[in-house]
């Protein structure tokens, strides 16, 4: 190497040397050359289309169109949950601006516009940013036009903030048939882990409780999608061009009667209870509430408060009170009083421990051992056979039946009563289409036994347990629709129907999509010989004087089977009054069950009697074709009531 | 290499009835003897800079299409009459004044830090009445200048070491002062200028061994023993770019933003590029387009052959360079012409090579092409320089004229 030397100036000796040079600079230009043209031709020829691709969704964004939820409409197809659009300022986190300057600038812009603090800002967008991460974060609905305005006019200095059209549950009918219809909230990162909301993306709304939940698959629609271009600060540059069209969910049609609902939520108002109206042939339920109610649109926001959830929610392992979210109807379970004396009346006609004409003397006490049971009232109705005792309610005449049955259980084992309130689907879950059923209790001597062996209880069974079931009391609990259920068995002859709200459903123009069918009835065999006198009695007990609802139905234009209940209940550790009545009309062909309890409501022919018939007025004039006029003036119709003491 | 040229045909030229006289207006200004190869690939440039930018750029600057075609055209007229102007001037004399040069171009460049803005966390640009002056874009080509002349200066009395290391100090003190600016990027061509006048003028292999040594030392101790002893010398900012072009698909929002928007632009460009509909730099996705990532707008508009096109022009650019350096009548002009080519050469394939992705972002302009006016001005008077040289090696060779300006 002749540069080896050291010496600088050999190469002015040696022209060689720079020429040496000079070719290595030459050598060296080729070989940058060549690679940059041979990294274009890769870039550009060979992988020319996927840059290409990636280049037109640089500048595309796609956007949900979210698509409104089918309407619930009522059995005339009355609205009762519609949509309404609200428009919804929602911030894209991850379209900001990257720098912090730019960024607090627009969040502060954005912090003027909602009326939030900027600190509030930044925590809603952090917040639900964790929580469903791929959404955009949506700061306020039901934003004034003239901010849309501004935004959409500025909105480069809006970078990753948008107004967009979201729709939001409306509810024409304000608080009517709150419990069964449920609401709607955006899907949960749990809820999207399960299969049933696989195709759902973060976001998307779904029912969460009532009939949003049992037909949300029915009512949700398929959203949309939209492709915007967009420039790099995700202004768009065009037109957007619809990918797909959001398509509107299917409408659902309640069996509700929304007069009917109206007419039993009006009984209920500032009380605690539950009612229901059961067509007793297939099932539908023409009407059925709870209360305390909640207004569902405070629900359909898309943030709802803690105070808010609290004052809705409660805290729903509890039965008694509070909680406007707890569905009383189906979710509760109370004992029912005397409104379970035909139960008891149809056990003890199959185990022959009564025949329909049977006397048997009350007076005013049973006796069993130390143990006394008394009439309601300390009352003595003396001899009476099943039809009175049903009319008149005498406690003493089924406790006899209870202490009978008793002894049959003693005997083989054969338990009528408990066996009887479960066939009428007591005890069980009644399988309505509205998600929350509580099972209620049918007590027997096995369940109690085995409490008392596991010592969370003092005693074992005893005829005394019996006793108190023969007249719905002790450790009885049913929820107003299993009673009703039982009734419409009692009604139609022995089919236990399956309750349901849901009818059919139906595209947005109106056609039939699907009729909805619930499962098929069982039947229970119930001869004539024991329905006709225990419906007798019933009828009586509404329509006769000395009936105990007689003062309130005794004028009513459609002859009723009605029973009153009273049962004893224990609430915070005091005991109360509840008012019970189950009734079917018209009596000689049952069409309708109605079911109605109220909470510390006193003796049922005070409370939950006229409520009751508030409800069959509404069915009466709707289904039976009776006027007005004669509800109005069979309501001037005085009843004798005078003199009689009703009790139960 | 010499120009080998064998007897011309001779073509006895027909009498015409106005014939000019045989010395034209352009013989005299001594444009005859430029070197049109280069003067074409130069104009050629700085055309396709403007019309790139006219299409690329007309709604950059809202209300203003033609913001930076107009000022563009203004850099690249000065630009070009300055050229022609060096060209006029023999190179030779810079030797002389090279104390001043050098002492006028640390003085510029310190003046920075007093006067200077920063723009965008920089210090780079001076105010001047109709332009932002950026002395250390003027200080690569006073640099070498400089360089050149100390080389060779310094030729006969003195210890091969020694007088390396004085070159490298004479290169390294404007260096590390643009580095300090921050402009990562110039202070990389000073350091390649360096390097360059020292190749060129012949300093021993040992030496480009013990200085490729360093040089290696220094970015492992910059990039990876600094930062592990958190004690960084770069700014995070400037690591991340460094680094994430050999990752760009990691944190593509982030760092490597401006890699993949930039390998996205030229590669949906394709073989013939996707004109109007070019989205990349329409709609914004692609940063710094008028400037550093000009390349990608060619990629992406004119697709492969625009992109190719360029690159023969910048090749036709070296050649020349090369050539020039082999023509010139001295070492001076030798090792300025050779010290140019290097600058240009490293320029540009690191300028393209950030926009293809395999150079590290260093926000290196691409000379001629990024809108600038420093860079297309010293990048004219660079080309002066080596018309400089080529006419007066033409005018020693003795073939025709009289030297003009002696």
């Amino acid at each position: 190497m002749s540069f080896g030397d050291g010496s600088w100036n050999k190469d002015r000796r040696e022209p060689m040397a720079l020429q040496r040079r000079i070719a290595i600079l030459g050598t060296v230009a080729l070989i940058a050359f060549g690679v940059v043209l041979f990294r274009l031709w890769y870039l550009q020829v060979l992988s020319g289309d996927r840059y290409l691709a990636e280049a037109q969704g640089n500048r595309v964004r796609e956007v949900t169109v979210q698509a409104p939820r089918g309407d619930i409409l009522d059995r005339d197809g009355e609205t009762i949950v519609g949509n309404r659009t609200a428009l919804a300022l929602q911030v894209r986190k991850d379209e900001l601006p990257e720098r912090n300057a730019a960024r607090t600038k627009v969040l502060k812009e954005v912090a003027q516009l909602t009326g939030l603090e900027l600190e509030k800002v930044r925590k809603e967008i952090e917040e639900q940013t964790e929580l469903l991460p791929s959404s955009p974060v949506t700061l306020q609905r039901d934003v004034p036009t003239s901010v849309v305005l501004f935004v959409r006019e500025n909105q480069a200095r809006f970078q990753g903030v948008s107004v967009d059209r979201v729709y939001v549950r409306q509810y024409p009918q304000g608080v009517l048939a709150a419990h069964l219809l449920g609401y709607v909230k955006e899907v949960s990162a749990e809820q999207l882990e399960e299969p049933e909301y696989a195709e759902l993306e973060a976001g998307d709304e779904i029912g969460q409780d009532g009939v949003e939940l049992t037909y949300d698959s029915v009512l949700r629609g398929v959203n949309g999608a939209t492709r915007v271009p967009v420039d790099a600060a995700g202004t768009p540059t065009g037109r957007p061009t619809s990918v797909r069209e959001p398509s509107q969910g299917n409408d659902l049609v309640l069996s509700i009667d929304s007069e009917l609902q109206a007419a039993g939520e009006e009984g209920l108002f500032g009380r605690s209870g539950a009612f229901v109206a059961l067509d007793v042939e297939n099932g539908e339920v023409l009407a059925m509430g709870s209360a305390p109610t909640f207004d569902p649109s405070a629900l359909a926001k898309p943030e709802i408060s803690q105070a808010t959830a609290e004052s809705i929610f409660g805290d729903t392992q509890m039965t008694g009170t509070g909680a406007p979210a707890f569905n009383r109807a189906i979710a509760a379970g109370y004992p029912t009083g005397s409104t379970f004396k035909p139960v008891t009346a149809l056990a003890a006609l199959e185990a022959d421990a009564l025949t329909p004409t049977e006397i048997i003397n009350d007076d005013g006490l049973y006796q069993v051992g130390t143990q006394e049971f008394r009439n309601a009232g300390d009352e003595v109705y003396g001899p009476i056979a099943l039809r009175e005792a049903l009319q008149v309610s005498s406690d003493v005449f089924f406790y006899t039946l209870g202490a009978r049955l008793e002894e049959e259980i003693e005997k083989d084992g054969d338990e009528y009563i408990q066996d009887w309130a479960m066939d009428l689907g007591l005890g069980d879950v009644t399988g309505i289409d509205v998600p929350g059923e509580a099972l209620g209790r049918v007590p027997t001597p096995e369940w109690r036994n085995e409490l008392f062996e596991d010592g969370d209880t003092d005693r074992p069974w005893s005829v005394g347990d019996n006793i108190n079931l023969s007249v719905g009391q002790g450790d009885l609990l049913a929820a107003p629709l299993q009673l009703a259920v039982a009734y419409s068995a009692l009604g139609n002859g022995g089919t236990v129907v399956t309750p349901h709200v849901g009818l059919r459903t139906e595209d947005p123009e109106g056609q039939v999509v699907q009729e909805i069918t619930p499962p098929p009835a069982r039947e229970v065999e119930i001869p004539d010989t024991w329905r006709g006198p225990i419906m007798d009695g019933l009828l009586s007990a509404a329509m006769e004087p000395g009936g105990t609802s007689y003062s309130v139905f005794g004028n009513f234009p459609v002859e009723i089977a009605g029973k009153t209940g009273t049962a004893e209940t224990i609430v915070d550790g005091a005991e109360y009054d509840q008012a019970w009545y189950a009734a079917l009309a018209p009596a000689d062909n049952p069409k309708v069950a109605v079911v109605y309890t109220i909470e510390k409501g006193g003796f049922g022919v005070d409370t939950a009697a006229p409520a009751a018939r508030e409800i069959l007025e509404e069915y009466a004039r709707n289904y039976l074709s009776v006027s007005q006029r004669q509800i109005d003036e069979a309501a001037a119709t005085p009843t004798a009531t005078t003199g009689t003491v009703v009790a139960e | 290499m010499a120009v080998v040229s064998g007897p011309r045909p001779r073509v006895q030229p027909r009498p015409r009835p106005y014939a000019e006289p045989r010395e034209s207006l352009l013989e005299r200004a001594g444009v005859l003897r430029l070197d049109f190869a280069l003067l074409a690939g130069a104009i050629g440039l700085i055309a396709f800079s403007i019309y790139t930018l006219g299409q690329a750029t007309s709604e950059d600057i809202p209300g203003d299409p033609y913001f930076y075609v107009i000022r563009q055209s203004i850099y690249a007229t000065v630009g070009i009459a300055l050229m022609l102007a060096v060209a006029r001037v023999d190179y030779s004399r810079f030797r002389e004044l090279r104390v001043g040069i050098y002492s006028a171009m640390v003085f510029s460049i310190c003046l920075v830090f007093v006067f200077a803005e920063a723009t965008r966390g920089s210090r780079r640009w001076i105010e001047l009445p109709f332009f932002t002056f950026q002395p250390s874009e003027l200080g690569k080509v006073l640099l070498i200048l400089v360089l050149a002349a100390v080389v060779i200066d310094r030729a006969q009395h003195e210890s091969s070491w020694r007088k390396t290391g004085r070159i490298l100090l004479l290169g390294g003190i404007p260096g590390a002062l643009v580095f300090l600016q921050p402009d990562l990027g110039s202070s990389l061509v000073y350091g390649v200028v360096t390097f360059a006048v020292l190749f060129i003028a012949g300093t021993p292999w040992q030496h480009i061994a013990a200085i490729g040594g360093l040089a290696a030392l220094a970015v492992t101790v910059v990039l990876v023993v600094a930062p592990a002893a958190d004690k960084p010398i770069l700014q995070p900012y400037q690591e991340d770019r460094l680094t994430s072009f050999l990752a760009p698909s990691e944190d593509a929002a982030g760092t490597s933003y401006q890699i993949n928007q930039s390998l996205i632009s030229v590669g949906a460009g394709g073989k013939t590029g996707r004109g109007d509909e070019s989205t990349q730099t329409r709609d914004g996705f692609l940063p710094e387009r008028h400037t550093d990532f000009i390349f990608a707008v060619v990629g992406e508009r004119y697709g492969f052959m625009g992109a190719a096109f360029i690159l023969s022009l910048y090749a036709l650019l070296i050649w020349r360079a090369l050539r020039i350096m082999t023509l010139s009548k001295n070492r001076y002009g030798t090792i300025i012409a050779g010290s140019i080519a290097v600058a240009f050469l490293f320029q540009v394939f690191v300028n393209v090579g950030m926009n293809i992705g395999i150079a590290p972002i260093t926000g290196i302009p691409l000379p001629l092409m990024s809108a600038g006016g420093s860079s297309v001005i010293v990048t004219f008077l660079a080309l002066g320089l080596l018309q400089s040289i080529h006419v007066q090696s033409q005018l020693s060779s003795g073939s025709r004229g009289t030297p003009l300006l002696r």
